[in-house]
């Protein structure tokens, strides 16, 4: 199997699907012919011709307006917004529209867009080049929610995205592109092709939505995560010797509940990390959900370790940052409990 | 008989990629001094015409012709000299200072400099500036020390910012220039709002605001177009056509039919397009908007046709997506030499001058970098105050953040 680095994998997922199905259409600030500001276009305009993957005005209203026309009409967009801080302009078409033209319809239309979405800190982009907006969709009903952590799970994932029929925001921590990252900024980076979900099959196949992954069996404690921060509660966990169950959740809407529940009914612990801001975040539906079905399984309080409640800063990127320095210190916090 | 075969979809491809023939010859351009000059209390339903038109002053001999050559002084074009030769010296610097690692992004305006440097000299000092992250000139030609600029670039322990911003996203509420965004066009709104504010208060002020042909798509630029028009909003709508938006071309910002400035037709506001290459006709022009706004007025739209001669960024690679010699051909040259040549052609000016200036600020930018570099640099961790990340999202702090803040054990 080839290596494949995060990029790499959501060009091939696109790839494969663009050749599979006409009906597949993809667009965005930059992505036609430069193959996007982070290259997971590259060569698909080339490949399959001007009209499937193409340059959109700077209006990210306007790209997911024309993407729900799209969808009524009866093909299946893929679009990217640039970076997720630039999201927000795209706000009533997605929460107003997207997500509920098959209710308002019922069922007469839909909207299967997938919108990809580069987010997340850690390259010194400052405040409008970091967020980690995904709790504001989960609290969108109609909207599906993905964050992968590798590059097979990201092929996978929105291979499904785009075959889902319900409009998906697909969330990319970009920070992940070009290797694992374990929240050491100090240390050389790593890349892709020396981690075992970095090889990735040319071919198509489709990971489900919903479903996490186990990264870490452990009988301690269970940390919840996604995307980057995977890799620092994995990072954590071995700087502390705490024997830490780790589930990827990889879909936020619709969550594996059961695979939650099964774990912290096992471990009676439970740490969540985020890198988005907590008040509010996707962390605090989890510690809720957690509470409601494993309460009599708890054996201490629910840790949150997330972004602080501030805008993301430049230059003190790092002291902002969940780092494992913080998760490993919730994860002892739970185990004194 | 109309064709009704199948057609496909249209995605305007620009005239020329990597590895082709940059063709600006198909480019209309006319003569200097060919456009007229209405005057400013013009209904704007009898200049139409304008926003297809192209206004110029500065001729191939270098010389200022026609109805929009400004009555000004050897003094004033010599400062216009100095603030673009400063922007463009201060812009190499930190370019290199990025290369080497001392902060992580810059943004260059290279030949671009006279929009923001006539324009600053057209506007009143004290008039509101709502710019984009291609407007240091703005702050340069106000005055405003580059070492306060150098320090936000580093982020150091004198950044006003608080290291809070990336690099060129200044802020300067005492230069008249406010709080850059990284989202794409919410200035031009916030823009106008404030000149419906100044109109509330009978403040004489203006506001001017600035938005790239790229950003010009989103709705938030719209929407300063019909709130301006709707309260006739004392505010200069600035639109630098810069060629491109990163990778994309103006084309896919709706420039392939027709003009930027033609939008202000349906809005029913003077709409110019400026040679924005040529000192004389960008400042002539905004001074004309300027005054229009002051006497109540009302808004215009002006559209810079210039060219974005560096990178988009220092993350941008344009050979990726343009033909490597395509600033070198675009055909209204670079605006410090057309300057500069001006000058010499009125005998206010000369190469020795000229030389000698440069070698003044390339000395005086350099010497300014090293003493922002002494109040530390982003590599070298001379960050402000960790507690400092918790102030200033609200104006008292919550118990959560203080919880927060005390959490990191700041
Ligand atoms: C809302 C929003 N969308 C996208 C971006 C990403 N972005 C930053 S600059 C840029 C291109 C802007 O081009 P233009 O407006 O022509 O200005 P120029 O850079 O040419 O001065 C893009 C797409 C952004 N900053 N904000
Ligand atoms: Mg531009």
């Amino acid at each position: 199997m080839p290596a494949m680095n995060m990029i790499q994998a959501v060009n091939s997922a696109m790839d494969t699907m663009l050749a599979r199905n006409p009906d597949i259409v993809i667009f965005g600030e930059d992505v036609g012919y430069f193959g996007g500001v982070f290259r997971a276009t590259e060569g698909l305009q080339r490949k399959y011709g001007l009209e499937r993957t193409f340059d959109t005005p700077i209006a990210e209203a306007g790209i997911l307006g024309v993407a729900v026309g799209m969808g009524a009409y009866g093909l299946r967009p893929v679009v990217e917004i640039q970076f997720a801080d630039y999201i927000y302009p795209a706000l009533d078409q997605l929460v107003s529209e997207a997500a509920r033209l098959r209710y308002r319809s019922a069922g007469e239309f839909i909207s299967p867009l997938t919108v990809r979405v580069p987010c997340g800190g850690g390259i010194f982009g400052g405040q409008t080049h970091s967020q980690s907006p995904e709790g504001i969709f989960t609290h969108v009903c109609g909207l599906k929610t993905v964050i992968p952590s590798n590059p097979y799970d990201a092929k996978g994932l929105l291979i499904s995205a785009i075959e889902d029929d319900d409009p998906v925001l697909f969330f990319e921590p970009k920070r992940l592109y070009n290797g694992p990252f374990d929240g050491h900024p100090e240390r050389p980076a790593t890349i892709w092709a020396n981690h075992p979900r970095g090889e990735v099959p040319e071919d198509y196949y489709a990971i489900p939505l919903g479903k996490a992954a186990i990264v870490r069996p452990g009988r301690d404690v269970t940390v919840l995560a996604y995307g980057t921060m995977v890799h620092v509660a994995e990072a954590a966990a071995a700087e502390t010797g705490i024997d830490a169950e780790i589930l990827d959740l990889r879909t936020l809407l619709p969550l594996d509940i059961d695979a939650v529940v099964a774990s912290v009914s096992k471990t009676g612990r439970c740490v969540i990390v985020h890198e988005a801001t907590r008040t509010s975040g996707f962390g605090a539906e989890l510690a809720a959900l957690v509470q409601e079905h494993c309460f009599y399984h708890l054996e201490a309080p629910i840790q949150r370790v997330t972004g602080w409640d501030t805008p993301y800063p430049y230059s003190l990127e790092w002291h902002y940052f969940p780092g494992p320095g913080r998760v490993g210190d919730a994860l002892r916090k739970v185990m004194e409990a | 008989m109309r064709n009704t075969a199948p057609h496909g979809l249209h995605v305007p491809p620009p005239k020329a990629r990597p590895g082709e023939v940059s063709a600006f010859s198909a480019l209309a351009i006319p003569p200097a001094g060919s456009v007229r000059c209405p005057d400013i209390a013009v209904d704007p339903r009898d200049i139409r015409d304008l926003p297809y038109e192209l206004i110029r002053v500065l001729d191939e001999d270098h010389h200022a012709v026609g109805p929009w050559a400004p009555a000004v002084s050897p003094d004033l074009l010599r400062r216009g000299l100095r603030a673009m030769m400063l922007t463009r010296a201060y812009d190499e610097r930190m370019l290199k200072a990025q290369r080497q690692g001392k902060t992580s992004f810059y943004v260059k305006c290279t030949g671009e400099e006279a929009v923001a440097v006539a324009q600053a000299l057209a506007l009143r000092a004290d008039d509101m500036c709502f710019p984009t992250y291609r407007q240091q000139g703005l702050l340069i030609t106000r005055g405003w020390p580059i070492l306060d600029m150098m320090c936000q670039v580093f982020a150091n322990t004198r950044d006003r910012l608080k290291g809070r911003q990336l690099p060129v996203m200044y802020s300067s509420r005492e230069a008249g220039f406010f709080s850059i965004s990284g989202n794409l066009a919410t200035q031009t709104s916030q823009a106008v709002g404030w000149a419906m504010a100044a109109a509330y208060k009978n403040d004489p002020r203006i506001a001017a605001t600035w938005v790239g042909d790229g950003a010009s798509a989103e709705g938030d630029f719209h929407h300063a177009l019909t709130f301006a028009t709707v309260y006739q909003a004392p505010v200069v709508l600035n639109l630098v056509n810069n060629q491109w938006a990163i990778s994309s071309f103006q084309g896919i910002a709706g420039g392939e039919k027709t003009t930027f400035a033609a939008r202000a037709i349906g809005f029913a506001m003077p709409g110019l397009r400026v040679d924005g290459n040529d000192f004389l006709a960008v400042y002539a022009v905004t001074a004309w908007a300027a005054e229009r706004a002051r006497a109540g007025l009302g808004p215009t739209l002006i559209e810079l046709f210039t060219y974005r001669a560096s990178a988009h960024s220092t993350s941008d690679d344009p050979s990726k997506y343009r033909p490597a010699d395509e600033a070198a051909r675009w055909p209204l040259g670079d605006p410090i030499d057309r300057l500069k040549n001006h000058l010499i052609a009125l005998g206010e000016w000369s190469e020795d001058r000229d030389r000698a200036l440069q070698e003044e600020l390339t000395q005086m930018v350099a010497d300014t970098a090293k003493e922002a570099e002494s109040y530390g640099t982003l590599d070298k961790g001379a960050a402000p105050s960790v507690k400092t990340m918790f102030e200033d999202v609200y104006k008292e702090m919550p118990w959560h953040l203080r919880r927060q803040r005390q959490e990191l054990g700041v």
